[in-house]
């Protein structure tokens, strides 16, 4: 009797522990960045801090849409990688909360910069820029010239040859536009998507599905983020990398912490872990190609080398805006997408 | 008969509802547990005092939730009338109020009261701030619920609705309340968007200007632009309808009605297509027929032509949707030909029609209930397909993936998603009431309760050779496929390093054995063992659903039976992308509040594929005769038992059916599980399709190709479990009976 009452006590102290011990420290991630990395950062963050994270890996629209069906009841506590936009449409619609991490003086001034135009509500971890890939062997076989600029796939010879996103489907190809019109101005930025539109034979949905086809030998090129191109290179596609001669515009990763997070000081511990230089060279265990936010941190050789590429000088508060995307988008729907191929 | 069952005044279906609505409420925790559904830790940890896990009598007996105590009426009124006989109307009046009353007060405070208090202005306007909230609803306000609509429909029953029979009332009563809550309610809750302007409130101009949109109607295409998403889906549905029935009927043809030998073969082979998972015929399709595809290079090679993107738009789509939905094709016409009654066929031979007058006259218009529902069922997949028109679709937009990309995609337009959900919705049920007006009122009815001993005769000559040749290409073309996504999985770079190795599965599947027993290595795993488990779970409620509701709308006649009918096909016409979306916004908030957690992906499941069982079930039962059931009635079974017993058992191919369609669904599903997978509970498509993002092909097809496997064997497995119909006497073409 006196046996089993013990060994009830026991049991029952168990139990109890065991859901004292579910309640400890865990933080809820939702991760935008490519599988491996998601797990890594998750996995790293737990070694470093003893804080139990659970992950979920969606493409940064998936993850914003999930955000904003939650907004009542939000069940996520960080978002963490993916483009920018959607963090700073997030900022906008005051669904991510203001933070000002301690470790802001590490980081290189685009990553704060992007937190100024977002009133601090997100943050750059690492940035990319705009460029596009080709497949040396269709180039080869279509006798095609090297294409070194924008201007280069106007020619009529890569008629049917170059594929880019949808940029109402995809940031990649807004980012595209965006920079487009920053590079010519207005009216020649246009002329130039017209002109491109000749060439095109697919507008895909994804934003990185372009380099994939190329990397398959579905199609010659593809405009893409340089670091996907460089992926694809690195897992052995025939793809040569181009960061074009006009210069070009790029995309700042972002992090933030969502509004009425449940587990907020968490939260805060990984945003701050997340800017260190420990965590971010991370990305080169994990083949991510991206140049890191933090000064201190280091960039994969295999990179593209940002010092040699001509980067604009990239408004993202302006191209960010909601209006702003509206007017490019509709007007790429009115002007570009109907002309005839 | 039925005076006599009213004259028992024990009963025993009140008696069991009563006991359960007092256990939910005064035993079980009334409010979800945040560990979840299935763990049972709340029971040794402070139940029932903890305030997180107290029952609803406790709460109110400390004075808090008050809002909880006027459900104890509605409870205490039943238990006056136990002794009550059905035929007296205090009974029914009693019953049918306080299950009313309580019902709509469980629900009306449900979705008053949430995280934060009133969750309505007025609200707080009449009663002032609440200062008080409660969470999502768990197993006491469950179990109440149930017990307040059971003893409604019990009320219903005793006034004499559909002869007084609770089984079917009770039935019809927990199919409606399911329905409009998984289906109806979430779909409505995402629909409202398509008037919300960007400030918040409501315009119907907002609408149409979404609505009348040159992107969703142009008609581009007839001068050499692009026609709009509508048209495009429309025009593909019927084209991939029309293919994968023709194809469905030439299966089961060559499967009943042939010598031919190797018919487990052909079965195994036309399920493949319904358990790959979504992408990898599409990446097979590319390997074979795109630019750099071999096929293409063989044949530009061979002609000296130039190769072309011919495959990217509608070839492409057409062909993998066909490839992928000829199965649900078959598997819904198999059991229609089967069942078609030998001696009727008979009776045409024997009245000296020759076969291919029997086949045209007696066989095929027989047939015509399984056509229509395969057809209708080709359509709405294709109309609601995602996965293929994303990989192939090149620049042939079409509904699904524009809604898929109006929600996460650059334009974040939730509202535009709305209006092209309407738009396709509006095709799938047209398409419904098409089918429905083509089968008429006719009676397709052979199989009664006469006893039946004939043979299925063969098929005639100049059916069975086109037949032949038609089936065997697309088998031959099906295993091709097949044959490249397993052979792409032990490479090392799909269509670019040919060397052959099994790092793939190493990587996904390792397991390692040491002295703490096995540990599960790989990387695949853990959503492996949630997919299977989920997809268990999801499978025999999903037959179980479907087969009821099929019962009720062959058998019974009721009133807004053609709702009825509507609303339980409904979520099948709609897109998995936009009952993802719709099920996060209505289920991450109280009453039910159960994102995150695995049972919103075993609903999703259940709700998504609940219309092919019932489909199936409907197609089946319209074959066997009324009076079948009419005998059983008559000798003194009740409905119940004559379900169980007699119908049942002739549904074999049916839930068969159903059964291994669920389950497969739930395991290669991907539009709307997107959505709602969560850290724990993620799925093996899900995963894939991450994969797939980050340029690792070999491990996606590895992982693709272990789950064919694993479908293979469960279909198997539940095909030897559930058995074969037997209608007639005598097997087949000789063998031993």
């Amino acid at each position: 009797m006196k046996l089993t009452r013990s060994v009830l006590a026991t049991s029952v102290m168990a139990m109890t522990m065991g859901a004292g011990a579910a309640q400890a420290d865990k933080l809820t991630l939702y991760c935008s960045a490519q599988e491996e990395w998601c797990q890594v950062m998750a996995r790293s963050f737990e070694e470093a801090t003893g804080i139990d994270v659970d992950m979920t890996r969606k493409s940064s629209g998936e993850t914003f849409a999930q955000i904003r069906a939650e907004a009542s009841n939000p069940k996520g506590d960080v978002w963490w990688g993916g483009t920018g936009d959607p963090h700073l449409q997030a900022a906008e619609e005051g669904l991510t909360e203001e933070y000002l991490s301690p470790m802001r003086e590490q980081l290189h001034d685009w990553a704060i910069s992007q937190a100024e135009s977002a009133g601090n509500r997100t943050i750059g971890i690492y940035s990319g820029a705009l460029g596009y890939g080709y497949n040396t062997d269709l180039l080869a076989a279509n006798n095609l010239p090297e294409p070194k600029c924008w201007a280069d796939l106007l020619k009529p010879e890569f008629k049917g040859h170059v594929q880019m996103a949808n940029p109402n489907s995809s940031g990649t190809a807004y980012t595209t536009l965006a920079s487009m019109v920053q590079i010519f101005g207005e009216d020649e930025g246009f002329g130039f998507m017209k002109g491109l539109h000749a060439n095109i034979n697919q507008y895909t949905k994804s934003g990185s599905a372009p380099i994939k086809a190329a990397g398959r030998g579905e199609s010659t090129v593809g405009i893409v983020f340089m670091h996907d191109a460089v992926a694809q290179a690195v897992a052995g596609f025939p793809i040569t990398v181009v960061a074009p001669c006009e210069g070009t515009g790029y995309e700042i990763g972002s992090m933030s912490i969502i509004k009425g997070a449940r587990n907020m000081d968490e939260a805060k511990a990984f945003y701050d872990w997340a800017l260190s230089a420990e965590a971010q060279n991370l990305a080169l265990q994990v083949n991510a190609f991206q140049v890191p936010s933090n000064k201190g941190a280091q960039t994969s050789d295999k990179a593209p080398d940002m010092s040699t590429i001509k980067l604009i000088d990239y408004d993202f508060v302006k191209y960010g805006s909601s209006d702003e995307r509206k007017r490019l988008l509709q007007k790429w729907d009115e002007d570009v997408s109907t002309l005839p191929q | 008969m039925r005076k006599d069952a009213s004259e028992v005044t024990a009963h025993p279906v009140l008696i069991f509802w009563i006991i359960a609505g007092w256990a939910g409420y005064l035993l079980l925790p009334w409010y979800g547990i945040e560990d979840g559904f299935f763990r049972f830790e709340w029971l040794v940890d402070g139940w029932p005092l903890e305030d997180d896990y107290a029952p609803a009598a406790v709460l109110v007996g400390r004075g808090e939730k008050l809002w909880l105590a006027p459900l104890v009426p509605a409870l205490v009124a039943p238990l006056l009338v136990i002794r009550k006989r059905k035929i007296d109307p205090a009974y029914s009046v009693v019953l049918i109020l306080s299950g009313a009353f309580g019902f709509s007060w469980l629900i009306a405070q449900g979705f008053g009261i949430g995280i934060r208090g009133f969750n309505y202005d007025w609200l707080t306007a009449l009663f002032g701030e609440l200062g008080d909230r409660q969470f999502g609803m768990g197993y006491g306000a469950l179990l109440v619920a149930s017990s307040f609509l059971f003893l409604f429909t019990q009320g219903i029953a005793a006034r004499g609705a559909i002869n007084g029979d609770v089984f079917v009332v009770s039935a019809i009563g927990g199919v409606i309340v399911i329905v409009a809550t998984f289906v109806f309610f979430p779909i409505a809750k995402m629909l409202i968007f398509a008037f919300i302007t960007e400030d918040g409130g409501y315009s119907a101009t907002v609408f149409l200007s979404k609505f009348f949109d040159d992107r969703l109607w142009g008609l581009g295409c007839l001068w050499g632009a692009r026609c709009g998403a509508a048209w495009n889906s429309l025009f593909l549905a019927v084209l991939v309808g029309f293919l994968t029935t023709v194809l469905g009927l030439a299966f089961a043809l060559v499967v009943t009605r042939s010598g031919f030998r190797a018919k487990r073969v052909v079965r195994a082979l036309t399920v493949l297509p319904i358990i790959t998972p979504p992408f990898v015929i599409g990446l097979a399709l590319i390997l074979l027929f795109g630019l750099s595809g071999s096929v293409t290079q063989f044949v530009a090679e061979l002609l000296g032509v130039q190769p072309t993107r011919w495959l990217y738009g509608l070839p492409g789509v057409l062909i993998a949707q066909t490839l992928a939905f000829t199965p649900i094709a078959f598997l819904v016409l198999i059991g229609v030909v089967e069942g078609v009654s030998p001696s009727m066929e008979e009776a045409a031979q024997t009245l000296r029609a020759n076969r291919w007058q029997t086949f045209r006259t007696v066989s095929l218009p027989l047939m015509r209930p399984g056509l229509a529902n395969a057809f209708l069922l080709g359509f709405i997949e294709s109309m609601a397909d995602f996965g293929n028109p994303l990989v192939l679709g090149g620049n042939f937009d079409v509904l699904s993936t524009e809604i898929f990309f109006a929600i996460v995609g650059a334009q974040y337009d939730q509202g535009r998603a709305a209006v092209l959900a309407m738009v396709l919705l509006f095709f799938t049920l047209s398409a419904f009431y098409l089918q429905r007006a083509w089968l008429g009122r006719k009676s397709y009815t052979t199989v009664t309760g006469k006893g039946d001993a004939g043979v299925h005769p063969l098929m005639p000559k100049r059916l069975a050779v086109p037949v032949f040749l038609v089936a065997g290409a697309w088998g031959a073309f099906t295993i091709v496929v097949y044959g490249m996504i397993v052979y792409g999985s032990f490479v090392e770079l799909w269509g670019v390093n040919d060397s052959l190795t099994f790092k793939h599965y190493v990587t996904a599947f390792a397991v390692a054995v040491n002295e703490n027993g096995i540990h599960w290595r790989g990387a695949a795993w853990d959503s492996f063992w949630t997919t299977i488990y989920i997809a268990a779970v999801a499978a025999p409620l999903t037959a179980a659903v479907g087969l009821v509701t099929a019962y009720l709308l062959t058998r019974q006649s009721f009133a807004g039976k053609n709702a009825f009918e509507f609303g339980t096909m409904l979520s099948f016409a709609i897109p998995g992308t936009v009952i993802g979306v719709s099920y996060i916004l209505a289920f991450n908030v109280p009453p039910i509040e159960i994102t995150g957690t695995g049972i919103i992906l075993v609903v999703s499941f259940i709700f998504r594929n609940m219309p092919v069982g019932v489909r199936a079930g409907i197609a089946s039962m319209s074959q066997i005769d009324r009076s079948l059931d009419e005998s059983s009635l008559t000798l003194g079974a009740n409905s119940w038992q004559t379900f169980r017993r007699v119908i049942l058992p002739l549904l074999r191919p049916a839930i068969l059916a159903a059964l291994v369609f669920s389950f497969v669904r739930a395991m290669t599903a991907i539009s709307a599980v997107i959505f709602l997978v969560s850290a724990e509970y993620d799925m093996a498509t899900s995963y894939i399709i991450g994969r797939v993002e980050n340029n690792d092909y070999g491990l996606a097809i590895a992982y693709s190709t272990t789950l064919i496997f694993v479908m293979l064997a469960a279909v198997g497995l539940l095909q030897l479990l559930v058995g074969k119909t037997q209608i007639g006497r005598r097997t087949q073409f000789g063998g031993g009976g």
